[in-house]
């Protein structure tokens, strides 16, 4: 079980505390430079945007340190620090990292100061770096809750930011975009929030305790309906939020309408509040569950490869293509996730990483068209090769790599999830794949209407300029990544598989209570074709 | 304490002993809030009728400040006798002291000290500056306080009058106005029908249980078991009526649009606090504590009574247009989440009830009184698309009021979410999870007309709407000079709508009619006053931190609701 022959102390001061608490600093760095933001006065742009790079890059430095202290080999949860923050409700002031949220935060580390960075928003400046630093406090401590409540009010949270940063600085039909987004998101959290408490009574009544500690919540013992109905409830937050399939109507409109930065977001960091909270939730407190509706998951994210994959490629918009591309890699994800296996887990948390990398990159190079052209319409954008070589190569990488060459990072999580999903759901696994066909299709598409052909003859003499050393420096650290990940993932796959091996062997003792947790031949076997499937990556 | 003798003389005594009432025992140090407002209430009558000079509005509202923090810090001292010697009752059984009931003294203390911030300049402004607000303010709050603390049907209902009365006539306050008179009537009428009603359902239980005292109900339903309880159900029903007029539960909600937006708004805001704090401390007590074990026959009402209050709350309001409208039909909503709490009947309930009144007081006295700001001087300006642009002409209103009504609409890190936390917990602990999980989706549907509004603040095309409205009133300011026709006795007022004068005025004139509008638009767009003063500000701030720490640091509020219903 998951850290749970550990006893937990609750309130009072824990023996990590005595550390440096890195994890609370990480979410109260930005909330503290977003407030000294708001005290400078307005009209001083340049002091806003100093603020808001210091705060993220405030950030960014603890989560380096995090990196570095983190061990490696342990899959648990680690500098874990609690407080209790209202004893009558049972809400704590808990936060950990492990394997899997680890790079999400640092991810998000990462891409904030970019999107900072490849901002483009010239009105009102105090405000945008005041949201933009919010909402990154609210995903860092979504990620890094262990508290249940604690992790919805971090979730919300990260709602009004993302409504003021799409209504104020969006596209024409922002109002409508920004509203939809948060009535949607807004709804579909009502039944999680009704999912955590009922978990906590049911919680409350076995044990006598009333917390939302998810370590502690993971022993509930729930009866077959009320496991089911309870992950339903928690999905339903989830799928919104990633979005799965159904439920991502709301995705086109509030990607297509964002500005640069909140795109970026959006679709890098706030989508993965939707998978992690899959990986972490759904899996960790309702196996039983799982395993019964994986099927059903499963088919709505291989529904969502494909249709995302062939709605994309009817897109006009460039901005609402990489949107149904978000939905189709998203997919990915899904069937990774609800696959069961090792490898296809360890693939859809690394993919998380991944896709927020290169959809990024996609949404600042598109940002770089839009100030360019003043247009996201694929149609009256052509020949910008001819013009701009280096963007048109940095495009290429950013697109390979999210088609899934390999030598990218996309390959790596792809490959995982599919090897790992064609164990147990052989079907699934097929069927997903032709959404890599499919992803190649409309990135190859829109990259050669973009960027091959003649320029029109008016554009011709608007010209095209090149990619400027600033947009460049903004979009090298992706690259690098990008590259990176997609040549050596060992280091980051070493550090995500021991927390993954604990949730599998997590739903597979639920599955199968008779059969002791350790020495289980298959998970072995399993978790030797992870290692080789790394090492295999690692070689090349 | 004072005996009894001392106070009414061996006369009076005498008097009373030979008519064979007994006079109970009075513990008035017990009494001491709802003394002191009244005390105060009476000395601030007075001031004003001797007083030689017309004092400002501002001395008054200091004085109900005052008057509030006296009664918040004897309410306090009442709470520490509470905690050391547990709750106890006076004047025969009639007052009940609890941890509950101490509550709610707080909070219309809170709110007492809070209003008179808003209601100053607004009186001023409206030319009604006189003592009448706050000496109805203070009476309604020990109203409400007796409410709060009632022991009995009798003193239950006495006090639903002590609070109503003087929010019908603060209703009518704004005498110039009809919408103000109408609102006044509206609610007067339907008020004491619906007083009427409940007098009936005390009749009704009076009969079937023998006593309208409610710890000797709660003793006789305990220990005797009705073969038929129709009378007592009967009676139960009629109370739910006149408890679900004054909170404001649908059905029982159609006063509310009107009274709110026809009243002034200073007005609005206390009412709409004041009479949802009295209305639930009573029903809270009648009924979860009298009669947990008729539970099974009321809950079921109050399960149907709050989903139609949530779902009609929050769909209604997202199609109105005026601003005081809509927050009316938001507080419908917020009536249906109280009423969660009462639905599930349980310690955990009357806790999450309690958290939420407290919570909703601030969030919609706040809410007022930027309404009110934005109103303007006739208090008229009240539609939502009035509000367009507040954001660039009132930066710091426009962000109070975004934070009120982001907590509204349950914003995590503001107190709103924990309030609708608190109530959601209580059903999902009673099993209402069809309750709960509506009442989260009236949420999701409120916060489409709270962010409308937000949008609306911060959007920038910012035009002016009344385009015809202005160029009239701009062609009569430039006919005016240049009409000067010999014999013309046409007033300028009677000239521009006719259009026969304006016509007579050369073409040039048109286009100093467009220049003198393009400067009005500009003016009204830079300079659009509102008016807010220092008060008002720090009244706001009181909101606004309040929302904003206790969001946060959820804990103190969290642990006094905790311990009030312990000591119930």
């Amino acid at each position: 079980m998951i850290a749970a022959a550990s006893p937990i102390v609750l309130t009072g001061v824990t023996e990590s505390q005595r550390a440096f608490p890195y994890l609370t600093t990480m979410i109260l760095v930005p909330v503290a430079f977003a407030f000294a933001t708001m005290l400078v006065p307005k009209g001083q742009r340049w002091a806003h945007r100093a603020m808001g790079l210091a705060g993220s890059f405030g950030v960014l430095g603890i989560a380096a340190a995090v990196l570095d202290q983190f061990q490696a080999g342990d899959g648990g949860y680690q500098m874990v620090s609690s407080h209790a923050l209202a004893a009558p409700i049972g809400l704590s002031w808990s936060l950990g990292v492990d394997g899997i949220s680890l790079f999400l935060v640092l991810m998000t580390a990462v891409l904030v100061p970019i999107a900072l960075l490849g901002a483009t928003e010239r009105t009102n400046t105090k405000a945008f770096t005041v949201w933009v630093l919010l909402l990154e406090a609210g995903c860092i401590g979504s990620f890094l809750s262990l508290d249940l409540l604690l992790f919805f009010l971090f979730f919300e949270t990260t709602l009004v930011p993302v409504y003021f940063i799409i209504a104020a600085w969006g596209h024409e039909r922002r109002g409508y975009a920004a509203t939809k987004f948060f009535i949607y998101t807004f709804a579909a959290s009502a039944f999680m929030l009704v999912g955590i408490l009922s978990l906590v009574f049911i919680h409350q009544n076995q044990t006598g305790v009333t917390t939302f500690d998810i370590r502690l919540l993971a022993q509930t013992h729930l009866s077959g309906t009320a496991d089911v109905v309870l992950f339903l409830a928690f999905t339903a937050a989830f799928a919104v939020k990633a979005p799965i399939f159904p439920f991502h109507t709301w995705s086109p409109d509030a990607y297509g309408e964002s500005p640069a930065a909140g795109s970026i977001l959006l679709a890098g960091v706030m989508a993965k509040l939707g998978t992690y909270g899959i990986v972490r939730f759904d899996l960790g407190l309702f196996p039983h569950a799982v395993v019964v509706l994986a099927p059903l998951l499963l088919t709505l994210g291989v529904i969502g490869i494909i249709y995302g994959g062939i709605v994309a490629a009817v897109q006009k918009d460039l901005k609402r293509l990489v949107a149904y591309s978000s939905l189709a890699h998203l997919g990915f994800i899904v069937v990774g996730a609800f696959a069961l296996t090792n490898e296809a887990l360890s693939g859809a948390v690394l993919q998380m990483v991944n896709h927020g990398l290169y959809t990024a990159a996609l949404f600042l190079l598109i940002a770089m068209i839009y100030r360019r052209r003043g247009t996201f319409a694929i149609s009256r954008l052509r020949g910008l090769q001819g013009s701009a070589p280096v963007m048109a190569a940095v495009f290429t990488v950013v697109m390979l790599a999210s088609i899934g060459v390999p030598g990218l990072n996309g390959f790596i999580g792809e490959f995982l999830i599919l090897a790992g999903t064609f164990l147990t759901h052989r079907w699934w696994a097929v069927v997903a794949t032709a959404g890599i066909i499919l992803a190649a299709v409309y990135l190859l598409w829109a990259y050669q209407q973009v960027f091959h052909g003649k320029p029109n003859l008016e554009d011709e003499e608007e010209g095209f300029a090149e990619i400027t050393v600033r947009e460049g420096l903004v979009l090298a650290p992706l690259i690098v990544l990008i590259v990176f990940l997609g040549v050596y993932p060992k280091p980051v796959l070493d550090r995500i598989t021991p927390s993954v091996d604990q949730i599998v062997l997590h739903i597979e003792h639920a599955a199968h209570p008779s059969i002791p947790i350790e020495g289980q031949p298959g998970t072995a076997a399993l978790r030797g074709g992870a290692t080789v499937v790394v090492h295999t990556e690692g070689t090349k | 304490m004072i005996p009894t003798s001392t106070v009414l003389g061996a006369a009076g005594a005498h008097l009373l002993a030979a008519t064979g009432i007994a006079i109970p025992h009075i513990n008035y140090t017990t009494l001491l809030p709802e003394l002191i407002l009244l005390g105060g209430m009476l000395l601030l009558l007075g001031v004003s009728a001797l007083s030689p000079v017309r004092l400002p509005t501002e001395a008054y509202a200091s004085a109900t400040i005052g008057l509030g923090t006296a009664s918040l810090i004897s309410s306090l001292i009442l709470w520490r006798d509470v905690t050391d010697r547990g709750p106890f009752s006076t004047i025969a059984h009639s007052i009940e002291v609890d941890g509950f009931a101490i509550f709610f003294l707080v909070v219309v203390s809170c709110i007492l000290i809070v209003s008179p911030m808003f209601a100053a300049g607004y009186l001023r402004r409206s030319g009604i500056d006189g003592c009448e607000y706050y000496v109805l303010a203070l009476i309604s709050g020990a109203g409400a306080m007796f409410m709060a603390s009632a022991g009995d049907l009798i003193l239950v209902f006495l006090g639903l009058e002590i609070l109503s009365i003087p929010l019908y006539v603060m209703a009518g306050l704004d005498h110039r106005r009809e919408a103000s008179g109408e609102a006044a009537m509206k609610y007067f009428v339907l008020g004491a029908f619906s007083s009427a009603i409940f007098v009936y359902g005390i009749a009704l239980t009076y009969g079937a249980t023998g006593s309208t005292n409610l710890a000797t109900i709660g003793a006789f339903l305990a220990h005797n078991v009705l073969t038929s309880n129709g009378v007592l159900l009967g009676g139960l029903g009629l109370m739910l009526v006149g408890f679900g007029f004054k909170v404001a539960a649908v059905p029982f909600h159609m006063w509310t649009p009107d009274v709110y937006q026809g009243s002034p708004t200073a007005a609005t805001g206390f009412m709409a606090a004041m009479a949802k704090v009295g209305g639930f401390a009573a029903l809270l007590r009648v009924f979860v504590s009298t009669f947990p074990s008729l539970a099974s026959s009321w809950q079921p009402i109050v399960w149907v009574m709050a989903i139609v209050t949530l779902v009609f709350g929050a769909v209604v309001a997202i199609v109105q247009s005026d601003a005081k409208r809509m927050l009316a039909y938001s507080s419908v909503n917020h009536a249906g989440f109280v009423l969660l709490g009462l639905q599930a009947a349980s310690a955990r309930g009357i806790e999450g009830s309690l958290y939420y009144i407290f919570v909703y007081s601030f969030l919609v006295l706040g809410s007022f009184a930027v309404v009110a700001a934005v109103g303007g001087a006739d208090d008229d300006r009240h539609g939502i698309e009035l509000f367009r642009g507040l954001g660039r002409r009132n930066p710091v209103l426009a962000t109070m009021f975004a934070v009120l009504l982001l907590a509204q609409a349950g914003a995590p890190f503001t107190t709103g979410f924990f309030a609708k936390l608190y109530v959601v917990e209580a059903a999902v602990d009673a099993h209402s999870y069809a309750l709960a999980v509506v009442a989260m989706g009236s949420a999701a549907i409120a916060a489409f007309f709270y962010l409308r509004l937000v949008f609306l603040m911060f959007s920038d095309s910012g035009l002016p709407i009344v385009t015809q409205q202005n160029l009239s009133t701009a062609q009569a300011t430039v006919s005016e000079p240049l009409v000067e026709l010999p014999g013309s006795s046409l007033s300028p007022a009677y000239a521009s709508p006719g259009g026969g004068v304006a016509t007579l005025v050369t073409p040039s004139a048109t286009a100093i009619a467009e220049e003198i509008l393009d400067t009005q638009i500009t003016e009204a767009n830079e300079e659009a006053p509102i008016a807010v003063s220092p008060w008002v500000i720090s009244g706001l701030m009181l909101c606004v931190g309040a929302t904003v720490v206790f969001g946060i640091w959820p804990q103190p509020i969290v642990e006094f609701a905790h311990q009030a219903t312990l000591l119930f």
